[in-house]
Order: C-alpha cells, then sequence, then structure tokens
C-alpha cells in the first residue's frame, strides 16, 4: 500500500526524468546540432545563464494569462449560467459560440494589434477569447442537466428560477465547473503566448521568438520549457482546488 | 363526509396540441386525509396525473382543484418522492432533509434564525424512520434503502398537505420495501396527510391506501375505483389472510383485462 502510494506520487517525476534522459540520448545518438535541437541539458543550462531576463519574461507572460484567464472566468461563468439555464438562449447562443471557437486565435491577434496596439493588451484578449469557451460549455452543461424530479420537488415546493439556480444549479454545476478552469488555464497559456510571439515585445513568447532569430535554439527550449512548467503549476493549483471544493464528486476515485 | 380536497373535473391531457390525448376524461375525488393508490400498465400516464395535481403541467381541458381552489400554477406546498431520491450530494443528509425548509414560506425566512428549532425537528423526523445517526453521513454512504427514507423525510419535513409519491419504492428490495411501507403507514398515520401513490406494485397499493384507482392503457383513464377496508395499522400478517390476497387478485384481474383490451 505504501510503496504503490510512493510509486504514484514518483511516477510523474520518473516518466519527465525519463523524457528528458531519452531526448538527451538521442540528440547525441544521432549527433543532431544544436541549431536544430538543442539537449535539455544545454537548454536549461543557457536558460540559467539567461535566468534574469526569463525570469522577468516568464513573471509577465504568467500575469498577462492569469488577467486574461480572470476575465474568461468571470465571463464564461455568466454567459455559462445564462445558457444553461436557459433553452432559448442556448439555442440561440449556441452555433455563435461554436463559430467563434473555431476561428484560430492566432488569426485575431492582427486585428487587436490594430485596435489596441502591440504589447500587454492583445495578449490578455487573446488568451481570455482562447479559454473562455470551455468554461461557457461546462457551467452549461452542469446546469442543463438537472434531474427532472428535482425541479419537480423544488418547483411544488415554491422555488423560484433563482432558488433553483442557487440552491441546486451552481453547486450542481461546480465540478464540472472546475474541471474546465483546468482546461482553460493551460489554454490561456497557449493564448498568450501566441499573441507575444506576433506582436509584444516582452513575455516568454517574444523571447522565443527574438532568441529563435538569433539561432539561439537553446533559449528557445528554455522558454518551452519554461511555459510548460507555468502550465502544469497552475493546472495543479486548480486541480487542488477543485478537489478541495467538490469532494463529493471525486468520492471512490481516491484509489485511481 | 367532509367536503374533497382533491378534485379532477372532466380533465384530459395532451402533451402538445394535435398529440394523441396521455389522459382520457378523468374524474377523482379525494378527501383530506386519504390515501390514495394509482395502478395501471407502464406508460398509462399515473405520473402525468401527480403533475396534474400539484400543478406542473395544466390539463387541456377540465380543471383540477385543491383545497377549494382551481390549481393554475405549481402549488406550493407539496411533498415529492421519487423512485430515485434525488438527494444532492455535496449535502448531508440533515441539509438534504431541510432543504425543503430553505425555499418554502415563511420557513425560508426563519430558518437563519432558529436553524436549531429546525434542525430538532429534522433529526425527529429522522430518527422516526430510523436515521438516527446517519444525519451528517452524505447520500452516497447510504444505502438505496435509507436514501429512499431520507427522501422521504424530505417530501415530509414542511408538513405539506398533500403528499405525491412516483414509484418510491420500485428499486429497492423486497424486505426493504416492506419494512418503508410500514414507515410511511406510521407517518401517515400519526398527521393524516393526503397520498397520492402511483405504483405497479400491487401488494404496496392494497397495503398502504384506502382507495385503488386502477388505470386503463394509454390514453389513460380511470377504469375501477375500488375502496380498501382493511382495518389499520397494517402490519405483514394482513398480506397473508384472505381478505387481502382477494384484494391483490382483484386488482390483478382489472390489469389484466387492461392489458389484454
Amino acid at each position: 500500500m505504501n510503496k504503490k502510494l510512493n510509486l504514484s506520487k514518483a511516477a510523474p517525476w520518473l516518466s519527465a526524468i525519463g523524457l528528458f534522459v531519452l531526448w538527451e540520448l538521442i540528440v547525441r545518438v544521432f549527433n543532431i546540432p544544436p541549431y536544430v535541437l538543442p539537449t535539455p541539458s544545454e537548454s536549461i543550462i543557457v536558460g540559467w545563464q539567461f535566468h534574469e531576463a526569463i525570469w522577468m519574461h516568464a513573471v509577465h507572460t504568467l500575469y498577462t494569462t492569469l488577467a486574461g484567464f480572470a476575465i474568461a472566468v468571470v465571463f464564461g461563468v455568466v454567459l455559462g449560467a445564462l445558457v444553461g439555464s436557459s433553452r432559448a438562449i442556448y439555442d440561440a447562443a449556441n452555433p455563435l459560440l461554436v463559430g467563434f471557437n473555431s476561428v484560430p486565435k492566432v488569426a485575431l491577434v492582427p486585428v487587436l494589434v490594430m485596435w489596441f496596439g502591440i504589447g500587454t493588451v492583445p495578449a490578455i484578449i487573446t488568451a481570455f477569447l482562447i479559454s473562455f469557451f470551455p468554461i461557457v460549455v461546462n457551467v452549461a452543461t452542469g446546469l442543463a442537466t438537472l434531474e427532472p424530479e428535482l425541479r419537480d420537488v423544488l418547483r411544488s415546493l415554491g422555488a423560484t428560477r433563482t432558488d433553483i439556480l442557487v440552491k441546486v444549479g451552481f453547486p450542481r454545476a461546480m465540478p464540472y465547473f472546475f474541471a474546465s478552469l483546468k482546461v482553460a488555464i493551460t489554454l490561456a497559456f497557449v493564448g498568450s503566448v501566441i499573441s507575444e510571439t506576433v506582436a509584444s515585445n516582452v513575455g516568454v513568447g517574444y523571447l522565443m521568438l527574438s532568441a529563435s532569430s538569433k539561432f539561439n535554439m537553446p533559449l528557445v527550449f528554455a522558454g518551452l520549457l519554461v511555459i510548460a512548467v507555468m502550465g502544469i503549476a497552475m493546472y495543479e493549483i486548480f486541480n487542488v482546488i477543485e478537489r478541495r471544493s467538490t469532494k463529493w464528486a471525486n468520492r471512490g476515485n481516491q484509489t485511481v | 363526509m367532509s367536503k374533497s380536497f382533491v378534485e379532477l373535473n372532466d380533465v384530459t391531457l395532451r402533451y402538445s396540441e394535435g398529440d394523441e390525448l396521455a389522459l382520457e376524461t378523468t374524474n377523482m375525488k379525494i378527501d383530506k386525509g386519504e390515501f390514495i393508490a394509482v395502478v395501471g400498465p407502464s406508460g398509462c400516464g399515473k405520473s402525468s396525473l401527480l403533475k396534474l395535481v400539484s400543478g406542473l403541467m395544466p390539463p387541456s381541458e377540465g380543471t383540477v382543484i385543491v383545497d377549494n381552489k382551481e390549481v393554475s400554477g405549481p402549488l406550493k406546498i407539496v411533498g415529492m418522492a421519487f423512485q430515485n431520491p434525488t438527494l444532492l450530494p455535496w449535502r448531508t443528509t440533515l441539509d438534504n432533509v431541510l432543504l425543503p425548509m430553505e425555499i418554502v414560506k415563511p420557513h425560508r425566512n426563519r430558518l437563519r434564525k432558529h436553524r436549531a428549532e429546525y434542525e430538532e425537528r429534522a433529526r425527529k423526523l429522522l430518527a422516526s424512520v430510523g436515521l438516527e445517526g446517519h444525519e451528517d453521513k452524505f447520500p452516497w454512504e447510504l444505502s438505496g434503502g435509507m436514501q429512499q427514507r431520507a427522501s422521504l423525510c424530505r417530501s415530509l419535513i414542511h408538513e405539506p398537505d398533500l403528499l405525491m409519491l412516483d414509484e418510491p419504492f420500485g428499486a429497492l428490495d423486497a424486505f426493504t420495501r416492506e419494512e418503508l411501507w410500514d414507515i410511511l403507514q406510521n407517518l401517515w398515520m400519526v398527521r393524516p396527510f393526503t397520498v397520492i401513490l402511483v405504483t405497479h406494485d400491487l401488494r404496496e397499493a392494497a397495503y398502504l391506501a384506502d382507495t385503488i384507482y386502477v388505470m386503463s392503457k394509454r390514453p389513460g383513464k380511470i377504469l375501477v375505483e375500488r375502496e380498501n377496508a382493511l382495518p389499520r395499522p397494517r402490519d405483514q400478517e394482513v398480506t397473508f389472510t384472505p381478505p387481502f390476497i382477494d384484494l391483490v387478485h382483484e386488482l390483478r384481474s382489472h390489469i389484466r383485462d387492461v392489458r389484454e383490451s
């Protein structure tokens, strides 16, 4: 039992280390030049050399991502609540939402730059635009899948729509909501980095673009690693929040 | 004879315009405090009957009268329990039972201030159905029978005058089911509320009801209204006596006629 627990705790570290070792070996065995694919050790070393610059850019990217994500959460919950609690709004909004979500957000960055100039604002907006969709869908699903019997029970007690939403709808939608946050936060990174790459002079995206223009591939990969680490960290934070706040939905899953 | 508490006058029901009838001209009179059961083949509109009486669905024709008032929207005093206990998994059993108190007036305005008093009431009710000591457990920590008991408590905590039961014991094993018949009968004998029980279990109807209605296949229609004068309280022994067995036989033959027609 104890051994099993330790193994499952160690598993993510082992797999990450395994991947790095494999990567290192492949690059060395096939003698791949560093301007094509640098080794992870080289990327980490170069990353350390530039750690002050990386830190500055990473903090900026994190800030941009979280700002866009925060807007996405507020907007996603409000829109999800509207879409999930009314059939008419669902029918009206659904094709628009799907259509909008199908547009590649990278194509919107030039438009945003025209409107807001280059820099932080388009990055925040791109992060927001790319990450609100899963929140809307999940909140709406959580609300719309309320058991009809339960609705009848409440209505026959004289419950108003608001009562049903507050007492049952929202608590019931919580697991859906938190699950969507995990997806949304990683998407928000995608959004902000895309925008930084296209139109910014700060952020990890910009750092990687300028590094690649100088053929400094190890620094590009160091940037990628930093984004990945930030993504994992944020994902884990929301994972913990999810498990703490909706224990009832995860019952009996501890062993998996 | 008091005036009837629930009255259906020439009620018909279609789910939507142009659909075939779900319920054909139906008349019913239920006294205050009467326990009635509705039996019939599946899909005969038994559940629709509950929705009509509780005002969740308007009749296509005719009128539904409850407590001398025509029903025009959801009644606000009804207790309901279904085959699926529909307890809220994020609430403890106690908080589940208290849910109606957060909605029904005037309790919803008093609950916060008089929390202890209401909790006491819920605990008493839970104890009366044998759930003492389980108040702080979550629904998924309870067995199916226990969940159904909690669901019954939830439907009765606000002391409704009208209780609607839609096959509440349908998913339980035979022993648990018969135990719950007694629990329901006890609750009802302590404080007689009007009960409409929809079931396909004829023994259940014969055990619990004062009057049993047999419904036809779709479009639903009441074919037989059968008084059940077996003395109360009824216990498991009664189910082995000839009058009970004859009653179940009689109901069975009505249902057979319905199915073959």
